[in-house]
């Protein structure tokens, strides 16, 4: 077991990804010489040279679909977005393109490209750059889409997302660029689609990704002083989701509530929701409660974002209100 | 239009081919006589030319109050700053008409200074309070003051082109004279927007000017590594059959005449104009970039030695527009206004939490 970082396991998965497929490259904005963004591709350049780590105007929708055209013609490349919110400029490439090239084709291409991407907000980046359209690209179908929460899973799922033959989102909450954990130094991987119990409990099931599970901890640290058994479930891939460990959690505790550090409103968990609502009705001992952040675009003013966002009290209070049902 | 006469502003030789960088060994002290400029001389008298060396003052000072106070905590975000470039900023905006347009990047406090905005209230904004020009929402990207027709602080590269396209669509649509004048960087020019705009503005023949400021770097882009033809940008708008002028940018003088001719131009025309002004940011590009990894120190240098808020007060000195001692008062005033501006950010109140979910919709 090595600890590292959320940051550093991405970079390791990248790095054995160009070390050992010559198929794979690397190409977004200022990922080069600059280093990236959040520092995921430092050095890179100077030790894989410019074939495999690309530099790239500031042209997603350009560079995108180029993603989108190298892979249909054989090759796999890794596409890094600066920030989540600038995937719109290129929607129409990932959605229109990437996702149906191989329906639309009737299955004679494929399209074996991630686009990695931070997301997420709470660093009073405001409207245009705090948003987490992994809510949006999972509902495609033709896609998948991934959203760690820690090191190890992040590394498990980036080597799954490189080796599958389908595009995937590969969303990263720019809060855990920093945050530590253990990860195996033998080689393993995580399949997309396949959630982690990250917390077992009886009284009730906590359900969300990413940034979000950090959430659940602290609030069901704070229910287990109130003798409130929670378990969490780290879903790890928005798509597909891993519906049957949700629902045999639910079937366990009868109860449950979820979390979008998205917002609430067309968020992950609404689809959730419903979804593990008609497959554990017998189950249920009352309804789902969904947690988000709320329904505003994102203010640049600290105290403002910080209200919007999710946080781990308005978690305890759903699954207070979820239990006295 | 015909083309013979939207060649117009650049034939007539209003403007003046100027050494576009920093391409010899010692920076020119740009050496200018206003009262021999046609376009200059009958409209800008020694107040104005003091006005502008206040606002370039006032906008270094501001930036510099800027990284200090994100260094305490108190500016939070992403915060850009305009320093080396606001030569091209005053020069581009001082000729502008209340009644014309501004729409800009996230690089924005020096054009909304340059405007005129209420310094107190941009400072608020960077501090995310209430009485903030965006009412704390917006922050250091999103300046706004529809009232000053300054339509913002945008932070989605290129997504402010074709709003002033839109702007100019009104204008030309409700026959006014007004401008519109759009800020973008070198970066910017590699988005689908600015050629989508281009063509767009072209096709439509609407009254904007294109004013980009060619810092040479997208972030840690040089523009050579991203861009075919690099830093050429004289015949890359021939496809949309779009004037371009082509202006020292370290030079307020000189940005100033080819912007004066171009707004003369467009609202005369009604045309588009694409003005390609060649400056340099000092400091990184966001306050998270040290700005020392993709350029060499020597380039930085370079450009520092062409200072604006060195080369400027000289000219002036040396014109006789002004003294050291008018210079010093002014300064001094500028302090006392940033002073001031801090002082206010700092008691303004937070917005009440509600007030998050005021302006959602109109
Ligand atoms: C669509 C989009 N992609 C990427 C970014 C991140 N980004 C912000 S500014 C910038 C560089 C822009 O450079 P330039 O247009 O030259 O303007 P400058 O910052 O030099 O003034 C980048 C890549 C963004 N904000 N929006
Ligand atoms: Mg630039």
């Amino acid at each position: 077991m090595a600890n590292i970082t959320f940051r550093e396991a991405i970079t390791r998965g990248l790095e054995e990804a160009i070390e050992t497929d010559e198929n794979v490259f690397i190409m977004g904005e200022d990922i080069g010489e600059y280093g990236g963004a959040y520092s995921v591709t430092k050095g890179f350049i100077e030790k894989y040279g410019e074939k495999r780590i690309k530099d790239t105007p500031i042209s997603e929708a350009a560079f995108v679909g180029a993603g989108v055209g190298a892979a249909s013609a054989g090759l796999r490349p890794i596409v890094e977005l600066m920030s989540i919110s600038f995937s719109l400029v290129a929607f129409d490439q990932i959605v229109n393109m990437a996702a149906n090239l191989r329906y639309m084709s009737g299955g004679q291409i494929k399209v074996p490209m991630v686009i990695r991407a931070p997301t997420g907000a709470g660093v009073q980046l405001g409207a245009t750059h705090s948003q987490s359209f992994e809510t949006w690209l999972a509902e495609v179908p033709g896609m998948y889409c991934a959203c760690p929460s820690n090191p190890r899973d992040a590394l498990g799922l980036l080597r799954s997302a490189i080796k599958s033959d389908n595009p995937v989102i590969f969303a990263e909450h720019s809060h855990l660029y920093g945050s530590r954990g253990e990860v195996p130094e033998e080689y393993f991987e995580i399949p997309l689609g396949e959630a982690r119990l990250d917390r077992e409990g009886d009284d009730l099931t906590l359900v969300s990704y990413g940034y979000g599970v950090h959430i659940l901890r602290e609030a069901a640290d704070a229910m287990a002083e109130d003798g409130i058994d929670a378990e969490i479930i780290d879903l790890r891939s928005l798509s597909p989701v891993d519906y049957p460990t949700v629902v045999a959690s639910v079937q366990k505790t009868g109860r449950a509530a979820m979390l979008d550090t998205a917002r609430r409103n067309g968020g992950a968990m609404a689809e959730i929701v419903s979804e593990v609502q008609e497959r554990a009705m017998d189950w249920l001992d009352g309804p789902i409660i969904r947690v988000g952040s709320k329904d505003v675009p994102w203010p640049y003013n600290r105290n403002m974002e910080r209200d919007i966002l999710p946080d781990a009290k308005e978690v305890v209070d759903a699954a207070r209100r979820v239990i006295a049902f | 239009m015909e083309q013979a006469e939207k060649s117009k502003v650049a034939a007539t030789g209003l403007v003046r081919p100027t050494s576009n960088g920093p391409d010899k060994e010692s920076p020119s002290t740009n050496g200018y006589d206003v009262s021999r400029n046609p376009v200059l001389s009958e409209r800008v008298d020694n107040a104005e030319l003091l006005r502008m060396y206040r606002l370039m003052l006032l906008i270094r000072r501001f930036e510099e109050t800027c990284g200090q106070h994100y260094s305490l905590g108190h500016i939070r975000g992403f915060l850009h700053l305009y320093i080396g470039q606001e030569a091209t900023g005053i020069g581009a905006i001082a000729p502008l008409e209340d009644r014309d347009y501004i729409v800009t990047h996230y690089r924005d406090h020096g054009h909304a200074l340059a405007r005129g905005l209420d310094t107190n209230r941009i400072m608020a904004e960077m501090f995310g309070k209430r009485t903030g020009l965006s009412k704390g929402k917006g922050g250091s990207m999103h300046i706004f003051d529809a009232a000053q027709r300054f339509m913002g602080g945008h932070a989605i590269v290129g997504a402010q082109l074709p709003l002033a396209a839109g702007i100019a669509l009104a204008q030309q649509y409700m026959d006014t004279d007004v401008v519109t004048m759009v800020f973008f960087g070198d970066g910017a020019t590699n988005q689908g927007t600015f050629h989508e705009t281009l063509n767009l503005a072209s096709v439509w023949q609407l009254p904007v000017i294109f004013f980009m400021e060619n810092n040479l770097y997208g972030m840690g882009s040089a523009v050579g590594r991203v861009r075919h033809r690099g830093s050429d940008f004289s015949d890359a708008l021939g496809a949309y059959d779009v004037d371009v002028v082509s202006v020292d940018g370290m030079d307020v003088l000189a940005v100033r005449e080819a912007t004066q001719a171009a707004i003369d131009s467009v609202r005369a025309q009604g045309s588009p104009i694409f003005i390609e002004a060649k400056t340099f940011r000092f400091v990184g590009h966001s306050f998270a970039d040290p700005g020392d990894q993709y350029r060499e120190r020597s380039e930085v240098d370079l450009w520092r030695r062409r200072d604006p808020l060195v080369a400027y007060p000289k000219q002036l000195l040396e014109y006789g527009v002004t003294t050291q001692m008018e210079l010093d008062d002014l300064s001094a005033s500028v302090d006392a206004e940033i002073e001031a501006a801090v002082e206010f950010a700092i008691n303004s109140p937070e917005p009440e939490l509600s007030e998050a979910f005021d302006d959602v919709y109109a």
